[in-house]
């Protein structure tokens, strides 16, 4: 490993210096000179028909450069969808339009239905109030099962219905999986509730949008995991600009948690605006409009069974989802509920007939798409309590019962469609035993219920298929793009390098971690490398940040793009040293003939290549740059086991965590500091869905948790101190550097960790809950406790 | 458009304003000082925070006019002259108490005002006292522990590994 840290060291980050003197460049902290300011006016019903709109006395107003309304979107296309999926009929599923501005009908809360762009901030805020829309109101659907009535208001009325798929997984599996539950010994089955959230990045998101009339080149400066699928989805779809004319920069990001994946309105709308009006035009969003436009996540209800034979091993699973995906379809919506939910119904568990329904569905409510695991904390959470459910139904141990129908041999092809490659399932939960000091919980039960307290102890397995995706099989799914990503590798002429890659960092420290990889590889020192990100007329190209992908798939592509250098480096060097290509050796950045005491310094080669006055020009060009595209041949399966200690509080039903602990297996790792940073943020995410979040909407589709005051955050004082480890170790056998990915995962495994818990603590004051949906508030606990 | 003049990190700083002008938005929009963040319109996540004659301040809670004549010190006044990071910004970084970074201006600020008025803070007088600011990368984890570390406690006796 390099002195200053190579793959496996807890390297500081150095992205952290500028973060820390408020030097991070955000998109808000951009100011393009002359730039204007838009602010919508936002539908403040769920479900309306616009019946003309009067903008006169709003263009009046001070300022004001221009007032958009639908009308100006004619001819101008919607924002697309980037995955369709098929239904058990066959058929693709139904795909409404999503405009810019709303045509002519507002399907939610926050629907954009005109904009003013003016010389300031305030005079757009200002002269929107100035707008006079005639809004007729139209009954609004929220319940999903409502929605799917004969009758029910439709939230587009040239679609059929509300619904937008019926999706069987796998249709074949059906008649096995209901026979299997037939002829059980034991079914247990659970119907619940995993509740909608809002993603909540702390940075709102914030588009400028810049125009050069010379030469017809537009610029979008945005707050995107994914710069590249931005250029892609609006250029070629939305506003049909060339990506020649067309550069997408999302610069420093302030979290995303999947929000800031897809591809919005409001970026569509600035780099037309800055083009109509020549001007640069700049949206921020404030926290309230992020309640109502950034897409949200979760919502869904289900019905789970879970058959067992009379030896307790798990023979069947059968599943109902409602998912509500909100009134458009959000860029990956449709795969949500589908491939990164029931594809993963396996668990940790080998259970031969699995059967999954999802029936996808509009509402008049914001789109929802991925949140942080998505689709993936939605299967582990219906599994993991519905195990639990049936250890306590069936009076065996919890652990025991997981520990009895752990998967064990490995690949191992799941009845839903995946291959797991590689895993050790009874690792982590030795190593969680261990770590969650399961042997004292008595003894600490017994000190709670001395002070009045209910102790309650849960556990939960988890696994998550992560490093998205081959593409040919996504393709097949239904996706609309490759999942591939990209990276050239550009040595400088010193030595030096930048590593231009297709993968974001907003809060995962690529800056650190990517230079860690390509120090080991080298044998430098990382200080002599830095990443290049966020900006696509510098980055060659590259699908993104999400689904635990950058480091799996990105950095296998920086990988790749590092062994063709050192293939270049090697030729180069044997000639520097008249030796054979076969017999130079690379190590802590010196070439040498192996046998002999031959040598030069990685230096000395990258110079040759640039000044290439001794150089093998018949046979290789001059430069040392190469650039790499790794298609994943498999997802990746991190897998691990949670406990936490929760108290009960029997007066108020007030829940709190007291201890939690997180056994993980991520493959390899880079930089262990960086992966527990990240465990430790997905379960506090995991807490916040578990006892506090809860987006919530009234009868007429008001949200009701529109800002901090009302929509529960987890605050440091929610939370304890977590005890994490990723030392069991099996690697991805199809990457190169065998890692997994470990960003969803405490927000996949914590959740059902913390209800399993409260539902120990209360059966252990002999209250006989099965169940309480999350987020599980005082007065929901309460009311359990009440019978 | 009225005047308005204060101390901001040691230098005299003055700007015309609206009467409605926040000093957030003084301080990003007319002096460039763009560290301070904001993340809310509620004064609920503390990405703003700035001291404020030596108090930690919301700054989307007072006006800049407000703010005449007063000492206002912000994230960029925090680090060394010669840009070396301070106490409580090396723990950040010693411990990961960053990710995104976007939250992360108003806790430094935060918390070495909570160090100011009690340098040896308990975990739980910690968590308290950042009531005020939401972080929804690091689960406070590293926050906590860098704080206790700022401090001189030994963090690793209290936060499970």
């Amino acid at each position: 490993m390099p002195a200053d840290g190579g793959i496996g060291a807890p390297t500081k980050r150095r992205e952290d210096v500028r973060f820390l003197t408020g030097a991070g460049n955000y998109t808000d902290d951009i100011n393009v000179h002359g730039q204007a300011y838009v602010h919508f006016l936002r539908s403040d019903v769920a479900h309306g028909r616009i019946n003309g709109i009067d903008t006169s006395q709003a263009e009046s107003m001070p300022g004001v450069l221009r007032v958009f309304t639908g009308a100006d979107f004619e001819g101008v296309g919607t924002i697309p969808c980037g995955w369709q999926v098929t239904d058990k009929h066959g058929e693709p599923m139904q795909e409404p339009p999503h405009p810019i501005l709303a045509q002519g009908r507002m399907r939610h809360v926050g629907d954009p239905i005109a904009a003013v762009v003016a010389e300031t901030r305030e005079q757009a805020r200002d002269a929107a109030e100035a707008i006079m829309p005639d809004i007729e109101e139209l009954p609004a659907v929220l319940d999903m099962k409502a929605a799917l009535e004969d009758g029910a208001p439709k939230v587009h009325e040239e679609l059929s219905s509300n619904l937008c798929y019926d999706w069987g997984f796998i249709e074949d599996n059906k008649a096995a999986v209901d026979e299997a539950i037939a002829n059980a010994a034991h079914v247990t089955t659970l119907e619940l509730v995993n509740q909608r959230l809002v993603a909540n990045p702390m940075e709102p998101r914030v588009a400028v949008g810049d125009y050069k009339r010379a030469s017809d080149e537009s610029t979008l400066y945005t707050t995107s995991q994914n710069p590249h699928v931005i250029r892609l989805l609006m250029g070629a779809f939305v506003l049909g600009i060339p990506e020649h004319k067309l550069t997408v920069i999302a610069p420093d990001v302030g979290g995303g948690f999947g929000s800031k994946i897809y591809h919005y309105a409001e970026e569509a709308f600035v780099t037309f605006a800055a083009k109509q009006l020549n001007r640069p035009v700049k949206w921020t969003s404030s926290r309230s409009e992020a309640f109502i436009s950034d897409a949200q996540g979760r919502d869904h209800v289900t019905k789970i069974d879970l058959a067992l034979d009379a030896d307790n091993n798990f023979t069947a699973i059968r599943t109902e989802t409602y998912a509500n995906l909100g009134a458009y379809l959000s860029t990956f919506a449709p795969c949500v509920p589908t491939y990164l939910h029931g594809t993963l119904m396996a668990g940790n568990y080998k259970t031969p007939n699995i059967y999954v329904n999802v029936k996808a569905v509009f509402t008049n409510t914001v789109p929802v798409d991925a949140y942080r695991g998505a689709g993936r904390p939605e299967a582990t959470f219906q599994l993991e309590r519905v195990i639990d459910k049936a250890a306590r139904e069936l009076g065996v141990d919890p652990i025991a019962l997981r520990r009895q129908n752990f998967i064990t041999e490995f690949p191992y092809a799941t009845p839903v469609a995946v291959e797991y490659d590689t895993g050790d399932y009874v690792a982590t939960m030795d190593k969680l035993e261990e770590i969650a000091d399961i042997k004292g919980f008595p003894a600490r039960r017994a000190e709670s219920e001395k002070n009045g307290k209910l102790r309650g102890f849960g556990v939960n397995c988890y696994i998550e298929a992560c490093g998205i995706a081959p593409s040919a099989l996504v393709g097949a799914l239904g996706a609309r793009a490759g999942l591939y990503d990209a990276a050239t590798v550009r040595v400088n002429a010193t030595g030096s390098i930048s590593v231009m890659v297709g993968a974001h960092s907003h809060g995962q420290g690529h800056e650190t971690s990517f230079p860690q990889v390509v120090a080991e590889m080298l044998g430098i020192d990382p200080g002599m490398i830095d990443i290049v990100h966020g900006d696509t007329s510098k980055i060659p190209f590259g699908m993104g940040t999400y689904g635990s992908r950058s480091l799996a798939v990105c950095g296998s592509a920086m990988v790749r793009a590092t062994e063709k250098i050192i293939n270049k480096a090697k030729k180069i060097a044997a000639h520097l040293m008249e030796a054979s290509e076969a017999d130079i050796e690379l190590k802590d950045g010196q070439f040498t003939v192996a046998g002999t005491d031959k040598s030069v310094a990685w230096g000395d080669v990258t110079l040759a290549a640039y000044v290439p006055h001794n150089y093998p020009l018949d046979e290789i060009e001059p430069g040392l740059e190469e650039t790499a595209f790794y298609d994943p041949a498999n997802f990746t399966y991190p897998a691990g086991a949670y406990a936490c200690e929760v108290e009960v509080d029997p007066e108020t039903g007030k829940v709190t965590v007291e201890r939690f602990a997180a056994a993980d297996d991520f493959g390899n790792i880079i930089n262990p500091m960086i992966v527990d940073g990240q465990v430790h943020g997905g379960i506090g995410q995991g807490i916040g869905q578990a006892l506090l979040e809860h987006c919530v909407y009234d009868e007429t589709g008001q949200l009701l948790t529109g800002s901090y005051m009302d929509y529960a955050m987890p605050r440091a004082a929610d939370v304890p101190f977590y005890a994490v480890d990723h030392s069991c170790q099996t690697p991805c056998t199809h990457n190169p550097l065998g890692v997994k990915g470990c960003g969803e995962a405490g927000a996949i495994g914590s959740p059902p960790t913390i209800v399993n818990a409260v539902i120990d603590a209360l059966q252990s004051g002999g209250h006989n809950v099965t169940h309480i949906d999350m987020p599980v508030s005082p007065s929901r606990v309460w009311q359990a406790m009440q019978g | 458009m009225p005047q308005v003049s204060m101390t901001v990190n040691g230098k005299a700083a003055s700007g015309e304003i609206e009467g409605r002008t926040l000093l957030v938005d003084f301080l990003r929009d007319n002096l460039g000082l763009t560290g301070t963040h904001v993340g809310c319109d509620t004064s609920q996540c503390g990405a703003c925070v700035v001291h404020v004659n030596g108090k930690d301040v919301k700054a989307c809670s007072v006006f800049a006019a407000e703010c005449e004549g007063a000492e206002v010190v912000t994230i960029e006044g925090m680090a060394g002259p010669d840009g070396s990071l301070n106490a409580v910004q090396q723990a950040f970084q010693d411990h990961h108490g960053l990710q995104c970074g976007f939250c992360t201006p108003g806790m430094v600020m935060t918390a070495a005002a909570l160090l100011q008025k009690n340098p040896k803070p308990s975990e739980s007088e910690i968590r308290d006292y950042l009531e005020g600011n939401i972080c929804r990368c690091t689960g406070y984890h590293n926050i906590v522990k860098a704080i206790m570390a700022a401090s001189g406690q030994d963090a690793g006796q209290v936060a499970a590994e």
